[in-house]
């Protein structure tokens, strides 16, 4: 029997702040971020990451928000009722049964890096798992420009995999593999993954390595990421999240091709929009609008 | 804001952006009648103001959404933009 | 007279020979990934299939996105020309072509002559183009010509919310996992494609008589979809609709060898 391999899957995890002793805090809140892909949750306590897991949605969103939620509260004794406040966001945070509201992952995603990267903050450009986002914030990380796209997989981890598949690399490979080229290779001309992968084939054939060919996507990729850039006005400082994000293949192209370096994430880069979740819940609790 | 409703694929740039900040000033909303595709709709964003946006079901299909008021050729006649007031919307395409 | 028509598509490369109107011989190779090779083997195929030489042809036309890898041709036309002139040719009352192939789609307007008067193309997405159909037939996991049978005897569609095909490829897997029928899902892809060809052809317009060409128009399932957005009977040519622009080709070579 053949072993299929499934070259795009990456490490899911959980962590725990060691530093903090939950019960002393006075606001504990917590946001889900519910993707089509992967699914985030992160516990905050006051104005510190307390926890958080990164994991892949299921098949049904209410088990997946259900999921992220228990892993990252394995171990910590912590139950969702010593949670004061729950936000959901992401694709499928109307699905999200145990929070007391739903925000966009556009405002969240905004709220997310202007903490994570600090208020400096202005451009955020979100590479998730089925969808690319675009946003401009100003210094308390309120939305000013946005721009979502999630109609095409091209840009979008989906995409990646789907042509990381194709080559049988596994997709936390990618990056690195297609920086092993010694001369940049012009980018794969299609835009359509559909197309990109007929295209890749063909180069496959006519000689191309690996390496070579991954080096022409990721920049391709890069290349479209600026449009949608182009479009909300770039403005620095400049930061990536996402699963792609990680990915130093198409991070670096895209630098490059903007001329500008992106800030260095101190988190996760797929926690941005659960970390936004869990700090418009503290708003809310603050507020008194947490019931 | 600007908000951005559409997308981006390997046929183009497909968005409908709306200026908030002048869209929230206007009671009336009379594109949303305007729309003869009848995509426009009004919502409380993330920041409560009452502002319009493309409705959850056309965004990923807005050129073909769009199609009656941009035939391939000859005279487009945005119906949504002619009725906005604040002068708030604006097509990519 | 004898003229040829080559129409080099993303997929497939079509040769078509024609002598005092009578279509001599017709074949197809893929095109692989070396178009000009495609072009040059389809022609020796067909020519040896009509079984004269190239010296016999008096005029060679090239068409398709790849038409300028046919080195030998004597001239090149448009695949929106080639597409209506053959159309009106086989039906005089076509004024409305929609041509959708691997890789494209097309809607086409034009005059009693196959003269183009307007067009609009769907192209670089593979969302209104038959690779969408083949996308879906694999997660299906079904061949591209079940399909159509397949869809035929769908009862019910369900929404597809995906534009995408990558995005539709996991939304028909999470359909077969939630145990609705093949057919239905069948039903509902043809149904999602034929809603974007049908915006694409009131674009330009509809005027009766339509024509539908192109590889898709093999796919009886698209074909009822299609008709029953546009709410109208489409015309396809029996034999060959994947042929009709490498015969407009040919047919522009009668035109052009005449008046050389």
């Amino acid at each position: 029997m053949v072993e299929v391999k499934e070259f795009w899957r990456w490490k899911e995890y959980n962590w725990k702040n060691p530093d903090i002793q939950w019960k002393d805090a006075a606001v504990i809140t917590a946001g889900v971020d519910v993707g089509s892909v992967s699914s985030q949750a992160v516990v905050m306590c006051d104005n510190e990451i307390y926890a958080f897991a990164n994991m892949r949605t299921g098949s049904d969103s209410p088990n997946g928000a259900l999921n992220a939620m228990k892993w990252a509260l394995e171990d910590t004794g912590m139950t969702l009722d010593d949670i004061h406040c729950k936000v959901g966001t992401g694709y499928g945070r109307v699905n999200v049964p145990f929070a007391d509201r739903a925000i966009t992952e556009i405002a969240c995603h905004a709220k997310g890096a202007n903490y994570m990267y600090g208020p400096t903050v202005r451009t955020i450009m979100d590479m998730g798992g089925q969808d690319c986002k675009a946003i401009r914030c100003d210094e308390k990380g309120k939305v000013v420009s946005f721009l979502m796209n999630d109609k095409c997989a091209a840009g979008t981890g989906r995409g990646m995999e789907s042509f990381a598949s194709l080559l049988g690399v596994s997709i936390e490979e990618v990056g690195e593999l297609s920086l092993q080229v010694e001369e940049e290779p012009p980018p794969v001309s299609n835009t359509c993954v559909v197309f990109a992968k007929t295209e890749a084939t063909g180069l496959l054939r006519s000689g191309w390595s690996t390496e070579k060919v991954l080096a022409a996507y990721c920049s391709a990729m890069a290349h479209r990421v600026v449009s949608l850039l182009e479009r909300i006005g770039m403005e620095e400082d400049f930061a990536i999240t996402g699963g792609i994000a990680k990915n130093v293949g198409v991070v670096s192209r895209l630098e490059k091709e903007l001329g500008v370096k992106a800030l260095k994430p101190r988190y996760d880069t797929q926690i941005a929009g659960a970390m936004g979740a869990a700090l418009f819940a503290k708003a809310l609790v603050e507020k008194g609008e947490n019931r | 804001m600007i908000a951005n409703y559409g997308y981006k694929d390997g046929s183009g740039d497909f968005f409908i952006s709306i200026d908030t900040n002048k869209c929230m000033e206007c009671e009336e909303k009379p594109c949303m009648e305007a729309c003869p595709a009848g995509i426009l709709e009004k919502f409380a964003d993330d920041y409560n103001d009452v502002v319009v946006g493309v409705k959850e079901e056309h965004r990923k299909k807005i050129k073909y959404s769009c199609a009656e008021c941009k035939p391939a050729s000859g005279k487009r006649n945005l119906a949504c933009q002619a009725a906005c007031k604040p002068d708030a919307i604006a097509h990519t395409w | 007279m004898i003229t040829a028509g080559i129409d080099v598509g993303n997929k497939n490369t079509r040769a078509l020979i024609l002598k005092d109107g009578e279509v001599l011989a017709r074949s197809l190779v893929p095109s692989g990934f070396d178009q000009k090779k495609a072009a040059r083997d389809v022609f020796d195929a067909t020519l040896k299939r009509a079984g004269i030489s190239e010296a016999d042809v008096d005029y060679t036309m090239a068409t398709g996105t790849g038409q300028e890898k046919v080195t030998f041709a004597h001239g090149r036309v448009t695949e929106v020309s080639s597409a209506a002139r053959g159309a009106v040719k086989i039906f005089p009352g076509a004024r409305t072509v929609i041509d959708v192939g691997a890789e494209e789609g097309r809607a086409i307007k034009t005059d009693e002559k196959g003269k183009v008067m307007d067009f609009a193309i769907n192209e670089k997405c593979a969302a209104g183009t038959g690779s969408f159909v083949e996308s879906m037939s694999r997660a299906l996991e079904v061949t591209l010509e079940e399909m159509g049978p397949l869809s035929l005897n769908g009862e019910n569609s369900v929404p597809m919310n995906a534009q995408c095909a990558v995005f539709a490829e996991s939304e028909v897997i999470s359909l077969i996992h939630s145990r609705i029928p093949k057919e239905d899902i069948a039903k509902s892809i043809h149904e999602a494609m034929a809603s974007r060809i049908s915006s694409m052809v009131r674009r330009v317009g509809i005027q009766k008589d339509v024509v539908m060409l192109g590889g898709v128009a093999y796919n009886k399932g698209f074909v009822e979809a299609l008709e029953e957005d546009l709410e109208l009977k489409l015309l396809i040519p029996e034999d060959y609709p994947e042929y009709i622009s490498a015969f407009g080709a040919a047919l522009v070579a009668v035109d052009k060898a005449g008046s050389k």
